[in-house]
């Protein structure tokens, strides 16, 4: 018994553990009163949720939710941040199991000051990967904003139904398109010998051709191209629904246009907007086809420095690195809501 | 008055330009695939040809990605469509207080980018094989497996929020309705609740499909072997030179455009049935109540 | 115990909130019964009680004798419709009606064959095959009618079924309804805000506000010996004058109010000194012609004046904002009152009521 027990490793332990403990928590939480378990079969079929879906959609409403977010959202998220904790720098050998080694901070440190050997006393090259990421993906987000709010106010609001339609339509179409193609079709725009470099020799502004990609205009053009209908939608469902009365009682009462979209529309249609930002934020942020196509060869985006490392084999290195960038894509979301006192419910459109 | 004109004019040639840079890359890009050069070249347009296409139907990387794809998508669909249904039935059942954190933990996936995703689901699979002393056969470690489980994390999301506003439209007293007739849970669940949402079934099936089909952040990294279309492609579109990437472009918008236009025309069709049946029902309904009143 | 539907003891909360309070009462088997109360006093809460949604927090429903605690829905003898009929969107008529049989197991041409002769019932011979969305609102009343006969209940409960209908209908409606209970013969429990359904298709009718049971009776009973001052002022129109019983023995009782000295009957053994209040209907009113008679007289100011053909409607000032009414038939000689005139009107001492003080029915 005591060596089964032994045998008995710890994640596959914890799974068990921790679907135990949903099915049984869930069951707890749900349930009307408490009421004693000495009878489990009675107390199960007084349990108001089984009472309601019956044993059979019960247990595969309890079994299938349990499986997604233990083993699929929360438990890979773990055992991501507990492999982000041991040394990778132990084993060269790819199949090693980086479990049997001590937990360390050293991936972290990393990320701040690199291996040490350096001339700078920081990991200046991937701090700045990050802050260009971060900072470019809130440029990119914004620009997403301006563009497309005239767009989704004027479907909301001022095109009639059947445009509105045909609008809706043209948006969608685009994105179906695979990411992939996307990209590449602004790597055929910019390239050498692309369009804009032949339109630009050919009317003579210019006499050699420019290289965008290496002067990483054509990446940030294909990741504002990206993930710009994500920004449309919410902002069009958020508008769609203000009473057009209220932007009619506040022209009439003077009010000057710019005045009643800072005032009337907007407010109005925040939550879509921070759901719109928020959704392009994080894609843009975490975009990975985008730089890989439209990229030079050196790692300008952060996903590409996480990719690198499990490219590289050290897992760990690459699982602090992913951890860490969406602990940061995280917070930089939640701390804007804050700022602009949206609430995170409202998101959920 | 004149102003008025000048703003609608003006709110058309935004709209134009918008258009233009949605569609104007995509265009330039189509017509590469109709042109010679080997280096994809839109400008200028030296002759008509359709030898890329037969270069896309002879590239095996292109097929067997697709053939790879497919595989991936059919998994997709049975795992999210199923969780998703089961997640969003028990969203209005969970606890008022626990409502908000369960919501949280089961919309993250959408928010969490999708590299993570795929690493954490390598990470984990891995630990449970080399936990168990598996080796690379078991199928811990295989790539349909694992990219089906990892895609499935946040497609499930996408599909439980289909089913979610669904549900929204959902006439509960139906289901007490078949309880007081005598029907069981399981009678109400199969004869009330999916009739109803089987629409719902339908649309979170195709988009648990297109979301699959699509992906590249997760699956790059849950692919160790093997590729899907998307991969493939991103491999190709790094080097940059093949105009049959065009071509597929061409035949996506194409096969798409076919699509949409059909499920409009579908649509339209379904509108009208529905607003003629409407009115004759209601031209009957009246006549019958009227027969009827004197009674 | 009897057959039928007893209630003893009835309680239900739903947290702090007290949605019936401790019913008591038998339904006998076969009879037609009505709840009647505003919205929210709780007759909806008790049907769902009876029909297994609610269980009740205290006390025991019992049906044919038998204590219902624990049993669902599903399991017991009585089929619910729906005040927004509930009728299943995506099945045809003939569906909707043989669910219950379909649910039991029952073989596709049998339970065809008994949604046909429901729908003979109904008199939408044929129809079975439409869907739902192409019936009127009448045929939809009664095809949920057929769909909860089908499963053959011994209790048939109804929500407020007509309150969608238009006005004509529902009256249609209620003699329809009223023949097809007699026709099957078994118990209906009807939940109802509207008195003229009530008073029209019951046997007996319990008056429900706030959760508590104020009366059951038949409908006579319910109109002409009201006992509590919500029952009179709920069914049907009632002028209360509010005072203090200055005099009183076990036949009448006479109180003190604005108007002076009122005098009526004195069921409820009210005695001196109590707070009461007297209703008089207002076609028990009449104009003062002639001889004054010697008590029950009121001089008040006319405010309006509505004719009504047969009858004509006389509003006066009351002791508050609510005015006195007074209905009175047309004899053809026509009012000689003007607006603005002071008036007596008098009442004769067996129409009017002497009620305990208690919460009066708001308008």
């Amino acid at each position: 018994m005591s060596d089964q027990l032994q045998n008995l490793d710890l994640p596959y332990f914890a799974i068990f553990l921790t679907f135990f403990l949903a099915v049984l928590s869930s069951l707890l939480v749900l349930a009307p009163t408490q009421r004693g378990i000495s009878a489990t079969w009675d107390y199960l079929k007084q349990v108001k949720f089984i009472e309601r879906n019956g044993i059979v959609v019960s247990t595969y409403i309890v079994i299938a939710v349990s499986l997604w977010v233990v083993v699929m959202i929360v438990a890979p998220q773990f055992f991501m941040v507990e492999l982000s904790f041991h040394d990778g720098t132990v084993a060269a050998d790819v199949n090693y199991d980086y479990s049997q080694t001590p937990y360390t901070f050293n991936n972290y440190s990393y990320v701040i000051f690199g291996s040490g050997s350096d001339d700078s006393y920081f990991n200046v090259l991937h701090l700045k990967v990050f802050l260009r990421t971060i900072i470019a993906s809130v440029c990119i987000t914004l620009l997403a904003f301006v563009l497309c709010y005239p767009i989704a106010y004027y479907m909301a609001q001022t095109a009639k139904g059947g445009t509105v339609r045909l609008l809706l339509i043209c948006l969608v179409l685009p994105f179906w398109v695979n990411e992939i193609l996307r990209a590449f079709a602004f790597r055929i725009l910019f390239g050498s010998s692309g369009v804009i470099n032949s339109v630009l020799i050919g009317s003579g502004i210019m006499d050699e051709p420019f290289d965008f990609i290496k002067a990483d205009i054509a990446m940030y053009a294909g990741l504002s191209y990206a993930y710009i209908l994500l920004m449309i939608f919410p902002i069009y469902n958020a508008i769609e629904s203000l009473d057009h009365n209220q932007i009619e009682a506040a022209r009439d009462l003077g009010s000057s246009w710019s005045r009643i979209h800072y005032r009337v529309v907007m407010p109005y249609a925040k939550p879509g907007i921070a759901s719109g930002c928020t959704m392009v934020f994080m894609l843009t942020a975490g975009a990975l086809a985008a730089p890989q196509i439209l990229g030079g060869p050196s790692s300008l985006w952060f996903t590409q420095i996480i990719t690198n490392w499990f490219n590289l084999g050290d897992w760990t290195r690459g699982s602090a690195y992913a951890f860490l960038f969406l602990l940061s894509c995280i917070v930089f979301v939640l701390t804007v809501m804050k700022y602009f006192k949206v609430n995170l419910g409202e998101l959920a459109k | 008055m004149t102003s008025d004109l000048i703003q609608k004019y003006m709110v058309r040639f935004y709209i134009a330009m918008f258009f233009l840079y949605l569609f104007g890359p995509l265009i330039l890009m189509g017509t590469t695939a109709f042109n010679t050069p080997k280096f994809p070249t839109a400008i200028p347009f030296k002759e008509g040809t359709l030898e890329w296409f037969t270069v896309l139907a002879n590239d095996k990387t292109i097929i067997e990605g697709l053939q790879n794809s497919l595989l991936v998508g059919i998994g997709v669909i049975c795992l999210s469509v199923p969780i998703g249904l089961a997640a969003a039935l028990l969203m209005s059942q969970v606890h008022r207080k626990v409502q908000p954190i369960y919501y949280t933990i089961v919309v993250s996936p959408l928010l969490t980018p999708g590299v993570i995703i795929g690493i954490s689901t390598l990470v984990f699979w891995d630990k449970i094989g080399t936990s168990q002393g598996q080796d690379f056969d078991a199928f811990y470690y295989n790539p349909y497996f694992l990219t089906i489980v990892g895609q499935s994390t946040f497609v499930s999301a996408y599909c439980m929020l289909i089913f979610l506003s669904r549900l929204q439209r959902f006439d509960r007293t139906l289901e007490e309705a078949a309880l007081d007739l005598g029907a069981s849970n399981v009678q109400v669940f199969k004869k009330i609740m999916l009739p109803f949402l089987k629409p719902a079934i339908g649309s979170a099936a195709v988009l648990a499909f297109l979301t699959s089909f699509e992906n590249y952040n997760t699956t790059v990294f849950t692919m160790t072997e093997g590729k899907t279309l998307t991969t493939a492609l991103a491999s190709k579109a790094r080097l940059g030179t093949d105009p049959s990437l065009s071509a597929l472009a061409v035949v996506i918008v194409g096969i798409t455009l076919v699509g949409v236009t059909f499920h409009e025309i579908y649509r339209r069709r379904e509108v009208r049935k529905d607003e003629l049946a409407a009115e004759a029902a209601k031209r009957a309904a009246h006549a019958a109540d009227k027969a009827m009143a004197p009674v | 115990m009897s057959s039928g539907v007893d209630l003893e003891h009835v309680t239900i909360r739903f947290g702090d909130f007290t949605a019936v309070d401790d019913a008591n009462l038998s339904i006998k088997k076969g009879e037609f019964f009505s709840f009647l109360g505003p919205s929210g006093c709780g007759k909806t809460t008790i049907l769902r009680a009876v029909s297994g949604f609610n269980e009740p927090t205290e006390g025991t429903v019992r049906i044919n004798g038998n204590d219902m605690q624990g049993i669902g829905p599903n399991k017991r003898p009585t089929a619910l419709i729906f005040q927004n009929l509930a009728l299943f969107p995506l099945m045809s008529v003939a569906d909707n009606i043989a669910f219950g049989l379909e649910v039991e197991g029952i073989k596709y041409v049998e339970r065809r064959r008994r949604a046909e002769e429901l729908l003979d019932l109904i008199a939408l011979s044929g129809q079975g095959d439409k869907m739902v969305s192409e019936l009127s609102g009448g045929q939809k009343q009664r095809v949920a009618i057929a769909r909860a006969l089908a499963v053959e209940p011994e209790v048939l409960l109804l929500d407020e079924p007509l309150s969608a209908l238009d006005l004509k209908l529902r009256q249609h409606m209620r003699s329809e309804l009223r023949n097809i209970q007699q026709r099957v013969g078994i118990t209906f429990i009807y939940i109802t805000h509207d008195q003229g359904e009530a008073l029209t298709m019951s046997d007996r009718i319990a008056v429900m506000s706030a959760g508590l049971i104020e009366q059951v009776g038949d409908g006579s009973t319910i109109y002409n010996e009201p006992e509590t001052a919500f029952v009179a002022s709920f069914v049907g129109e009632n002028n209360p004058f509010f005072g203090k019983v200055i005099k009183a023995d076990e036949n009448y009782a006479q109180i003190q109010n604005k108007f002076g000295l009122l005098r009526g009957r004195n069921t409820q053994g009210l005695s001196e000194g109590d707070s009461a209040i007297l209703f008089v209907r207002p076609e028990a009113l009449s104009l003062v012609h002639g001889d004054e008679p010697s008590e029950n007289v009121i001089e008040s100011t006319i405010l309006s004046e509505e004719f009504e053909g047969h009858s004509i409607h006389i509003h006066l000032e009351g002791e508050t904002a609510k005015k006195i009414a007074l209905s009175i038939s047309n004899d053809g000689t026509g009012s000689k009152l003007q607006v603005g005139d002071t008036t007596k009107i008098c009442f004769d001492v067996d129409r009017a009521i002497v009620l305990p003080e208690g919460d009066l029915a708001d308008e």
